[in-house]
């Protein structure tokens, strides 16, 4: 496969090049960016030139249809005046606006004073808009006595439990706001992360980010379901982005007691380490009991194909599917979005690699806290990962205009 | 601030492509015709015309007065064209240099001290390069001074660590280790642009080129940190070391006034000082034995305080808000750099920090972020002085 330089990169080809997937063999090649165009969110139909819209009811990034690549970053809020905080927020507004529609930030890369340092970093000059979607989140950090909005806090924010076996690093975890970029193109998506951080320099400091380099899960039904790193189908029965029923059900927020959130979402965030060298020394027998699953197909046990609804009593009690299923959980239903990661090795000659769960939800209470109980308590698939990671944060409705603003109803 | 005139006094006009140095030929005069007469005395300086056709000029200095003097040709901001030292009451000398089309200064010291009595001339003819702000050449004339101090200041405590080496008081040297280096760090973008000051005194391990070896080619600070804090022991290589590096601050401080300085190199100068701290203080690595990290951080920070407070007017009129901005910044990464200090601040010009291995990931986060506060809003302060 020769390299061609960034200017005339297609989606697809750079999806299968992009930062060692296709070369780790991790059969996260699969996931290509074939299902590129193939389906209109309630943000509308992403147009032929790979713009998703930005304005909105609700933010591009949750029923968007999955992209290739993810840059989540998560910041502690530095500065302890309230207007400087909202200052930011349009600033990066006004950033994500520019940079979702494949421009470039402020006035540009290049042709500037000489004296000064460019408004954009310049690394994503020439390439496409590649469907990037900016979506910003506040954490429930945000809501204390810094910025007058402890009254603001939606209950549905309560801090995440603590689960049996979770070994949270702190330095990857919370974070006062997040900003989750996904694009089929991994520069496009670590550039908007890196602008929108210069931008907030002084204002915001980086807390954590991730990058994950193959998705997970789909919100387009009629496309293949991506394989995880432990080369299985999961997320089969995840929510579609053009079904406006279930999204209304499961994933908006209706407000509540925050009136500012509704037509928001809830995200989890969880870096989930997966212990690939142990996985793959397990027999094929053991590996589709854990999950409950054909490995070939992805169909549930005693099933032939991937979306025939599973037969949970067939499954083993402690298999991955039927603790996570919505009938297992009082139709507890969430959208993921998560990626697979390779953060380079541990020095213990293992990767360091795994999923980044990421999941919208109307209420956590509801959504992820029982499920993970669950799935914390009992499931077979515990022997080979952990949950490394963790940050929940209050997803604000929609940009509606050039006007607007991230965070609006909620400042205001 | 006391502005002193001993690095003046030893300066030199070597670095400066366009001056042609001393003639060598302190009492001939040239020809009475094309030459510029100055006549010094212990009041005044006093010059035969106050212009002259740009290209080869000469001074003819005659001495009236009753004390030795000194006769400067300067650039607007101070930067040394040509000099005379010495010259003794009722002698003559001349000097000589080739000067491009613009404004300078004459200066007179008598008594070999002060600013000096100034008379401003002009050379004409083309390409005159458009003048800078009256407030513009105040600022480099101050950073200057600023400069040539802090060279001054370091030469008897780097003398005095020197000779703690010297002595072999491995103790002692280690005291007055991170003081020494305090001028040197409050200024370094201008000892680097000299370009071959910086590797001789300040370099580290790592900074070696393929082919040198440590155990020769090695010299300056770090090396002797090294021996101090890693070995904990002085050899008579580090003996050596402790001479050669003084040698090469006194080169240093020879240069220092020749250096050229503009709005913009000071702003960038600031900016740099920045990037230094993020890069090598942040991050342990330039005091990698001596742990002493903080006190250079603190020493940038101060140099690039100084820089900006001198464009400050200047930037300013341009870019109020990115003033505002960083007056902010700077005070809140001094506070939060404060915490870290253990002295009581009593010493004027020195100070002690934490060791900087006891500053946890989490604390030399909080210093990291404060950093990029600050440099990135310092970033466009070249932009505000150069509109």
């Amino acid at each position: 496969m020769s390299e061609k330089p960034h200017g005339d990169a297609a989606p697809s080809r750079r999806a299968v090049l992009g930062w060692g997937g296709a070369g780790l063999a991790l059969g996260a090649a699969a996931v290509g960016g074939t299902v590129a165009v193939a389906g209109a969110g309630e943000d509308g139909p992403s147009s032929s030139d790979g713009v998703v819209p930005f304005h909105g009811r609700h933010q591009a990034g949750i029923a968007t249809p999955v992209q290739d690549r993810l840059h989540f970053a998560a910041f502690d809020v530095r500065t302890k005046d309230r207007a400087e905080l909202v200052r930011m927020l349009k600033e990066w507004t006004r950033a994500a606006e520019r940079m979702t529609a494949g421009r470039a930030v402020g006035e540009g890369a290049y042709g500037g004073i000489p004296e000064a340092p460019p408004d954009d970093t310049g690394e994503a000059l020439g390439l496409p808009a590649s469907r990037l979607t900016l979506t910003i989140g506040f954490g429930p950090s945000l809501f204390d006595d810094r910025f007058g909005l402890a009254g603001r806090r939606p209950d549905a924010l309560e801090d995440l439990p603590k689960f049996p076996g979770d070994n949270l690093d702190p330095a990857r975890s919370g974070g006062d706001l997040c900003v989750q970029a996904c694009a089929d193109d991994p520069q496009v998506a670590v550039h908007a992360i890196r602008n929108l951080t210069r931008i907030g320099f002084g204002t915001v400091a980086i807390r954590w980010s991730q990058l994950g380099f193959g998705k997970t899960s789909s919100t387009t039904p009629e496309a293949q379901t991506p394989r995880n790193l432990f080369g299985f189908k999961d997320g089969t029965r995840n929510i579609s982005g053009t079904d406006t029923a279930s999204l209304d059900q499961h994933v908006w927020a209706g407000g509540g007691n925050a009136g500012w959130m509704a037509g928001g979402s809830y995200l989890v965030a969880r870096r989930i380490r997966m212990n690939v060298e142990t996985w793959d020394r397990t027999s094929l027998q053991e590996q589709e009991d854990v999950f409950g699953r054909d490995k070939r197909r992805g169909a549930a046990v005693g099933r032939s194909g991937e979306h025939d609804e599973p037969f949970l009593k067939a499954m083993k009690p402690d298999s991955h599917v039927r603790l996570a299923h919505p009938d297992s959980n009082g139709g507890a239903a969430m959208l993921r979005r998560g990626y697979s990661f390779t953060d380079g090795t541990d020095g213990l000659g293992r990767l360091d690699a795994g999923l980044f769960f990421l999941a919208y939800q109307s209420d956590p209470r509801t959504g992820f806290v029982p499920v993970q109980r669950a799935l914390a308590r009992s499931d077979a698939l515990n022997e080979y990962i952990q949950h490394v990671g963790s940050a929940l944060f209050a997803v604000p409705p929609g940009v509606r205009d050039e006007d607007d603003w991230w965070g609006r109803a909620l400042f205001t | 601030m006391s502005v002193s005139t001993r690095p003046l006094l030893l300066g030199a006009g070597t670095a400066l492509a366009a001056v042609v140095a001393l003639s060598g030929c302190t009492q001939k005069a040239a020809s009475e015709d094309d030459a510029l007469r100055v006549t010094a005395t212990d009041s005044a300086c006093e010059v035969s015309a106050k212009d002259f056709p740009a290209g080869h000029v000469t001074l003819n200095v005659e001495n009236k007065g009753s004390k030795v003097t000194e006769v400067y040709l300067l650039f607007p901001d101070d930067r040394i064209v040509a000099e005379r030292e010495n010259i003794g009451p009722g002698t003559k000398a001349s000097l000589v240099a080739e000067v491009k089309a613009g404004d300078y200064q004459i200066a007179c010291k008598p008594g070999m001290k002060g600013d000096g009595i100034r008379q401003k001339v002009e050379a004409t003819g083309k390409g005159k390069a458009p003048a800078r702000s009256a407030e513009a050449d105040a600022a480099v004339a101050s950073f200057r001074s600023y400069v040539l101090a802090q060279a001054e200041q370091t030469l008897p405590r780097a003398q005095a660590f020197a000779d703690a080496v010297k002595a072999g008081d491995v103790e002692k040297a280690k005291e007055l280790y991170a003081p020494s280096r305090i001028g040197w760090e409050r200024t370094e973008p201008v000892a680097e642009s000299f370009g071959d000051i910086d590797p001789k005194v300040d370099v580290r391990e790592d900074g070696l080129e393929e082919g040198q070896d440590p155990a020769k080619d090695w010299t300056g600070w770090h090396r002797l940190e090294k021996a101090l804090w890693d070995e904990g022991k002085i050899g008579d290589r580090e003996k050596e070391l402790a001479d050669q590096l003084m040698k090469d601050l006194e080169d240093w401080v020879q240069r220092v006034g020749t250096a050229e300085i503009t709005p913009t190199s000071m702003a960038n100068g600031a900016k740099e000082l920045l990037d230094e701290v993020a890069t090598g203080k942040v991050t342990g690595e330039e005091e990698r034995y001596s742990h002493t990290d903080l006190v250079d951080f603190k020493a940038n920070l101060e140099g690039a305080a100084k820089s900006y407070e001198l464009l400050k007017p200047v930037a300013g009129k341009n870019d109020p808000e990115l003033v505002k901005t960083l007056d902010e910044r700077f005070a809140a990464l001094t506070e939060l750099l404060d915490e870290y200090r253990t002295d009581k601040g009593e010493e004027p010009d020195s100070y002690t920090y934490v060791s900087y291995d006891k500053v946890g990931k989490a604390d030399r986060k909080e210093l990291s972020d404060g950093v990029n506060a600050l440099a990135e809003p310092l970033s466009k302060l070249s932009a505000a002085v150069a509109k």
